[in-house]
C-alpha cells in the first residue's frame, strides 16, 4: 500500500527497519528530519538503538565508526558542512574498512553560507573511499538504504546515500515501504569480523608504513571495484522481494533509439524527463542514470551509452578552475569505446536553483549538431548580473 | 623451588600475577613515562575492556604495522575523536548488553586541545567510558611543540626562550576546573611516581557508572630534557613541589588528594629539566619566572589544601597483589 509520506520520514522509517543499534547524528538542514524522525522511533520504543546525539558531525561519524567496530549496525546522516567537518573520519572509516551506511542529504557548501540543494558536498568527498549511490526518488532513496547495509557489510565498505536535500527530502509523494519481514529476510543480523571482541583481541588503525601502505590502498581499491558486482546484486535481490528496481549501477533510459544522450546523478532525472514528455517537439534523449558514482561503473556506463552520438553529463557540482567533477571522469571511461559520443559538460541547479522544464531544451539546443563538445559552463548561470570584472 | 632457570622470560611472565594489556617489546623511549602509565592502568583495569586510543606517541610506538604491543582490543582512528568513539563503542556494548568496559586513551593534545570538544560531549551525554589523559605537557609525536597542557614558562620547539620570550607565555590550561565544571561522577589526576595510587584511581573509575577521567602526570625525557634513569623522581617531585596536584573528585567536589607534608621547593623539580634551564640563567627574567612558577605551586597547594598534617603517604595504600586485577584473569 502506497503511504503519502516526506522523503525524510520515509527514510527514518527505513533507517528505523534495518535495525540499526546505534545512530549518530547532528542536526543540519536539510538532513534534520530524518535524524528527528528517527529519534521519536526511538522514544516511542519503535525502534531499540542508542540514538547519540553528539555535539558535532565530527563525533556523529566517530560514535557510528566506534559503534560499528565495536560489532553493531551503525548508521548516521549530514549534509553540507557536516560532510566537511567529518572528511577525516570518513577516510578513516573507510581505510579501516568499517562497514556502516549514511545518508547525505545533499547541499551547497559555504562560503557563501547557502543551505539549498546541489551536490557539492558529497563531491567533494569522491575520494574517500566511500561507495556513492545517487537517488532519483523517494523511492529509490528506501530501496537504496536497505540495499546499502547489505553492501557496506558485504563489502566490509561505508556507503553514502545521497538524497538530494529539499528536491526529495522534504517532499511528500507516494510511496511503498516495505515490510519489517521483508527487510529481515534480505538484511542478516549485523557481523563484522574484524570487530573488537576482548576475547580475541586486534589492533585497529595501526600504524602503517611505507611497506604496506600501497598494499592497503590496492586493497581498498579492489575492494570498491569488486562492490560493483554486489551493488547489481543487492538490487536484483531486493527487487525479487518488493518488485522494485533503482537501476543497478547505471540504468538507461527514455528513448532508446535516440542518438543523444543526457547523463544526471539524483533527483534532476525526474524533471528532465517530464519535459521531454511534455514538448513532443523536442528531440529525444536518452537518459543515463548514474547511480553508482563510487565505484565508477565505466564498463556498465560504455554500454549504456552505446549508439549516442552526443552525451550531455549535467551536474550539480564543480571544480572551480577545471570544470565538472563527473564530466571528465565520463569522457575518460568512454573513449575506449569503438565510436565514443561527444561529452558535453554543464553544471546546473547549483545552491538550490531551480530546475525548471525548460532546462531540457536549453541543453538540449546548446549542443545539438555540435561539431566539438561544448565548453563547461554553469548553464542557468546568468553572468549579466555580475560586475564586468567577474563575467 | 623449580628447576626451570629464572631468567627464562616464558616462565617469568607466566608467573607474572597481573594481566598486562600492553606487552613489552614496544618502540618507546627509555623511561617513557607514559608507556609506564599505559601499562599500569591496563593492568588495572583487566582485560574485559575495550580501548579507543587518540593519534599520538602511544599509538606510533605500540603499533607499527604487522606489530602490535596490546593484548586488548584496541583501535585508533583520528586524533581528536577518540572520546566520541569510545562513545560509539560504550554504545553498541550497552545495545549489546554485554558488560565489557571502554577505554579512552589520549595524551594531552588529544585530551586539552583538538580532543576536547568530544571529550566534553561525552562527559556531557554521561557514556560510561574512563577517559585517560596521559599527560606529558606537549605535542610529543610531532617533536615536542606547546600544547594547552604545557607549563608556563616551559620551553618546546614552537614556544622557545629567546630575547622576547622566555619559554611558554601561557599558562597550563586548567583542565581540573573544566572536567569538574562537568560534573561527572569521578575525575582524578594520578602520577607514575605513585603506582598503587593510580591503579587504585583506574579501577575505582572503572566500578564508577557513567563518564569518568584520569589525568595520569606521565615524564617524557626526550620532551622535558630530563635524564630517563630519572622519570619516577621528576615524576614524584612534580607532585611534591605542588605543581602536579594528585587529587579526586566526585560531581566536580574535591573529596581527596594525595597530600605532602613537607613541599620541595619548585626549582628542585625544575633543575632536573632542559625545558626549564633558561630559568636558571643569571638574569632578571628568570628569577621573576621562577617565582611565578613557586606561586603557582603555592597556590595549589593551597586551593586543593595539599598540605598534610599526618604522616607522609607512601605509596603503600592498595600496593597488595590482591586488588591489582591481574589475579581475576591469572
Amino acid at each position: 500500500m502506497a503511504l503519502a509520506l516526506e522523503g525524510s520520514q520515509a527514510l527514518a522509517r527505513t533507517v528505523a527497519l534495518c535495525r540499526p543499534q546505534v545512530v549518530a547524528a547532528y542536526p543540519i538542514t536539510p538532513q534534520t528530519h530524518i535524524v528527528e524522525g528517527i529519534a521519536k522511533l526511538v522514544a516511542d520504543g519503535h525502534l531499540a538503538c542508542e540514538m547519540v546525539s553528539v555535539e558535532s558531525e565530527h563525533s556523529a561519524a566517530s560514535v557510528a565508526l566506534g559503534a560499528a567496530a565495536a560489532g553493531s549496525r551503525a548508521y548516521t546522516a549530514s549534509a553540507s558542512q557536516g560532510i566537511l567537518l567529518m572528511a577525516e573520519v570518513l577516510y578513516d572509516i573507510s581505510g579501516l574498512r568499517i562497514p556502516l551506511v549514511m545518508t547525505c542529504a545533499n547541499r551547497a557548501l559555504s562560503g557563501p553560507l547557502n543551505i539549498w540543494n546541489d551536490q557539492q558536498d558529497s563531491m567533494s568527498m569522491r575520494d574517500s573511499g566511500w561507495i556513492q549511490l545517487y537517488c532519483a526518488t523517494n523511492q529509490e532513496a528506501v530501496d537504496t538504504t536497505v540495499q546499502a547495509f547489505r553492501i557496506a557489510e558485504r563489502c566490509e565498505l561505508p556507503v553514502m546515500v545521497c538524497v538530494d536535500g529539499f528536491t526529495l527530502t522534504h517532499t511528500l509523494e507516494p510511496l511503498e515501504l516495505p515490510t519489517a519481514e521483508q527487510v529481515d529476510g534480505f538484511l542478516p543480523v549485523y557481523s563484522f569480523r574484524h570487530g573488537l571482541d576482548p576475547a580475541d583481541p586486534r589492533s585497529l588503525g595501526t600504524l602503517v608504513g611505507p611497506e604496506h601502505f600501497s598494499e592497503v590502498r590496492h586493497a581498498h581499491h579492489q575492494a570498491m571495484m569488486r562492490a560493483q558486482t554486489e551493488i547489481e546484486q543487492a538490487d536484483a535481490d531486493w527487487a525479487a522481494v518488493v518488485g522494485r528496481h533503482c537501476g543497478g549501477l547505471v540504468e538507461a533510459r527514455g528513448d532508446p533509439e535516440a542518438r543523444l544522450g543526457i547523463l544526471t546523478l539524483g533527483s534532476v532525472l525526474g524533471t528532465l524527463e517530464d519535459a521531454m514528455d511534455s514538448d513532443p517537439e523536442l528531440p529525444r534523449a536518452r537518459f543515463i542514470k548514474l547511480r553508482s558514482f563510487r565505484p565508477f561503473p565505466a564498463e556498465a556506463l560504455r554500454r549504456a551509452c552505446e549508439g549516442l552520438d552526443h552525451l550531455i553529463v549535467l551536474e550539480r557540482a564543480l571544480s572551480p578552475g577545471a570544470g565538472g567533477i563527473v564530466g571528465p571522469e565520463v569522457q575518460t571511461a568512454l573513449i575506449e569505446m569503438e565510436e565514443p559520443p561527444r561529452v558535453h559538460n554543464y553544471a546546473a541547479g547549483l545552491g538550490g536553483r531551480d530546475l525548471s522544464l525548460d532546462l531540457y531544451s536549453r541543453i538540449v539546443q546548446a549542443v545539438f549538431g555540435a561539431e566539438r563538445p561544448r565548453e563547461f559552463a554553469i548553464i542557468d548561470a546568468e553572468p549579466d548580473l555580475l560586475p564586468e570584472s567577474d563575467r | 623451588m623449580n628447576e626451570q632457570p629464572l631468567h627464562d622470560l616464558d616462565t617469568l611472565r607466566a608467573r607474572q600475577p597481573r594481566f598486562r594489556g600492553l606487552e613489552s617489546g614496544h618502540r618507546a623511549c627509555q623511561g617513557c613515562g607514559e608507556a609506564l602509565a599505559a601499562r599500569l592502568t591496563t593492568e588495572a583495569a583487566g582485560p574485559d575492556v575495550v580501548v579507543a586510543n587518540a593519534t599520538g606517541c602511544l599509538e606510533v610506538f605500540t603499533t607499527p604495522w604487522p606489530q602490535s604491543a596490546w593484548r586488548l582490543p584496541w583501535i585508533h582512528s583520528v586524533f581528536g575523536n577518540t572520546a566520541a568513539v569510545a562513545a560509539g563503542m560504550e554504545a553498541a556494548l550497552k545495545q549489546q548488553g554485554r558488560a565489557t568496559q571502554v577505554l579512552a586513551f589520549a595524551g594531552d593534545g588529544g585530551t586539552f586541545d583538538i580532543g576536547f570538544q568530544a571529550l566534553s560531549g561525552m562527559m556531557e551525554r554521561g557514556h560510561d567510558v574512563l577517559f585517560v589523559c596521559f599527560d606529558n605537557e606537549a605535542y610529543m609525536n610531532t617533536g615536542v611543540q606547546r600544547s594547552g597542557s604545557t607549563p608556563h614558562a616551559a620551553m618546546t620547539t614552537t614556544s622557545p626562550p629567546g630575547e622576547l620570550r622566555m619559554g611558554k607565555r601561557h599558562m597550563k590550561k586548567d583542565i581540573l576546573s573544566i572536567i569538574a565544571a562537568h560534573h561527572i561522577p569521578y575525575a582524578a589526576t594520578a602520577s607514575v611516581a605513585y603506582p598503587s595510587d593510580l591503579r587504585k584511581k583506574v579501577r575505582r573509575a572503572m566500578d564508577t557508572e557513567g563518564a569518568s577521567f584520569l589525568q595520569i602526570h606521565s615524564p617524557c625525557p626526550l620532551g622535558w630534557g630530563h635524564d630517563g634513569a630519572k622519570t619516577i623522581e621528576v615524576a614524584r617531585l612534580a607532585v611534591q613541589t605542588g605543581l602536579f596536584p594528585v587529587i579526586e573528585m566526585e560531581r566536580g567536589e574535591l573529596i581527596g588528594t594525595l597530600p605532602i607534608r613537607e613541599p620541595r621547593p619548585v626549582s628542585d623539580y625544575l633543575k632536573l629539566q632542559n625545558r626549564f634551564r633558561h630559568l636558571f640563567a643569571s638574569e632578571y627574567r628568570a628569577r621573576k619566572e621562577l617565582e611565578h612558577l613557586q606561586a603557582i605551586a603555592n597556590r595549589n597547594i593551597e586551593r586543593f589544601e595539599l598540605r598534610g598534617v599526618g604522616p607522609e603517604t607512601y605509596d603503600t595504600e592498595g600496593a597488595d597483589t590482591v586488588h591489582r586485577g591481574g589475579d581475576r584473569w591469572a
